[in-house]
């Protein structure tokens, strides 16, 4: 019982570290926006304020994959946990 | 509105009112957190704790500290509002004029860039939910549970503005509507329900995933910082061991990002959001269309 609660929350903790790699995706995009909004600023000061806006919707478009990542991470640290231990709980006692 | 005149006793004394009536309702938050949360030692990160539950029907309804929170911040607003708007008159006399009409030009220049004419009447939309995202994120200054960290607060917003999109979607007739779904052929139309269905539960998820990223985040590092002092000055004698010196100053750093500047950043593209969804999904051309068409119809009869 100990070692299946055990390995119910190791795996729990490593599931939350592996869907955070999709963090990669979202930090290259908006890298890549960010870059290409100060090339447009600098050649068309003028044009800092709707191009700041685009680029702050852009980013937040962007961030929108690693922020499932971490609703995942979220719910297997603070939720799965104890969802998963019931359901062993209750099947073991059962037996 | 009784025109008082300015200045005057009368005047003041409601002014007191609003004011107050803005700052008591964040005071009570903190009092009433104070007094029921129950002491933790360490890392607590918990959701918003549940008063008591309704029972209902279907579903027992349990009544949250986010729903309390979002009260709160209803009861401000409402009185920010009040608060600026009194006195305000064809001449200006006050400062607070200047600021509420900045305010309304400022997100009316919006609307209008982002959705153009026909959505005028969006503006006090748009700011009821400017107003409300931004001052939700920002209790988190005085310490209180954000209701924009809780999934259920943003969701029932992000449902409200679903139910818009399809609204103005409908107005060119429901078969429009339904034919849009084939676009642009009609192998692709569960795909299309799908990222139909996708827009609310990104816009709740962005916005609930960045306001909690933050909280997540401040925790880590306050803790770390505490564990952190207690090791590297816990060998001096009496209090001082004890006191976690790291611990002061340096996490207001990153809450002037995660609180201040976040939480108006996810305000500002909520509404963004909203505006562009909103106008993006109206088929104006055939709305137009059949408007036509009911005149023509009107006239033959």
């Amino acid at each position: 019982m100990e070692l299946a609660i055990g390995i119910i929350l190791g795996c729990c903790a490593l599931g939350a570290g592996l869907a955070m790699i999709a963090g990669i995706g979202p930090g290259i995009g908006e890298g890549n926006a960010v870059a290409s909004a100060c090339e447009a600023i600098a050649r068309q000061p003028e044009s800092k304020g709707s191009v700041t806006t685009t680029m702050l919707m852009g980013c937040a478009i962007a961030e929108t994959t690693g922020l499932y990542a971490l609703v995942i991470a979220i719910l297997l640290i603070f939720v799965a946990p104890g969802l998963l231990v019931d359901i062993l709980v209750e099947t073991l006692g059962a037996l | 509105m009784i025109c008082l005149a300015k200045k005057s006793l009368v005047f003041k004394i409601i002014d007191a009112f609003y004011v107050a009536m803005m700052i008591l309702p964040i005071a009570f938050g903190v009092v009433f957190q104070v007094l029921t949360e129950p002491a933790s030692e360490g890392i607590s990160l918990t959701g918003a704790r549940i008063f008591f539950t309704i029972p209902m029907p279907v579903q027992d309804f349990p009544v949250t500290e986010s729903q309390l929170n979002s009260a709160i911040v209803m009861v401000v607003v409402l009185f920010l509002c009040l608060y600026l708007t009194h006195g305000i008159g064809e001449k200006v006399e006050l400062k607070r004029q200047h600021f509420a009409e900045m305010i309304v030009e400022k997100v009316e220049g919006l609307v209008n860039e982002n959705m153009g004419d026909y959505f005028k009447g969006f503006t006090p939309f748009i700011i009821a939910i400017l107003a409300l995202s931004a001052l939700s994120s920002l209790l988190t200054l005085f310490g209180l549970f954000p209701p924009t960290s809780d999934i259920n607060i943003v969701g029932g917003w992000a449902v409200l503005v679903f139910i818009l999109i399809t609204y103005y979607k409908m107005k060119a007739g429901p078969v429009t509507y339904l034919k849009s779904f084939t676009q642009p052929v009609a192998l692709l139309t569960p795909i299309n329900v799908i990222s139909e269905i996708a827009t609310p539960v990104s816009m709740a998820f962005r916005h609930y995933g960045n306001v909690l990223s933050g909280t997540v985040i401040s925790v880590l590092l306050g803790s770390a910082l505490a564990s952190l002092s207690s090791k590297l000055l816990g060998w001096l004698p009496g209090f001082l061991g004890d006191f976690p010196l790291f611990q002061v100053g340096i996490p207001a750093v990153l809450s002037v990002y995660f609180d201040v500047f976040s939480g108006c950043l996810q305000a500002f593209i909520f509404a963004m959001l909203t505006m562009m969804y909103v106008a993006g999904g109206f088929p104006f051309e055939e709305y137009e269309k059949r408007k036509a068409k009911k005149k023509q119809k009107q006239k033959a009869n």
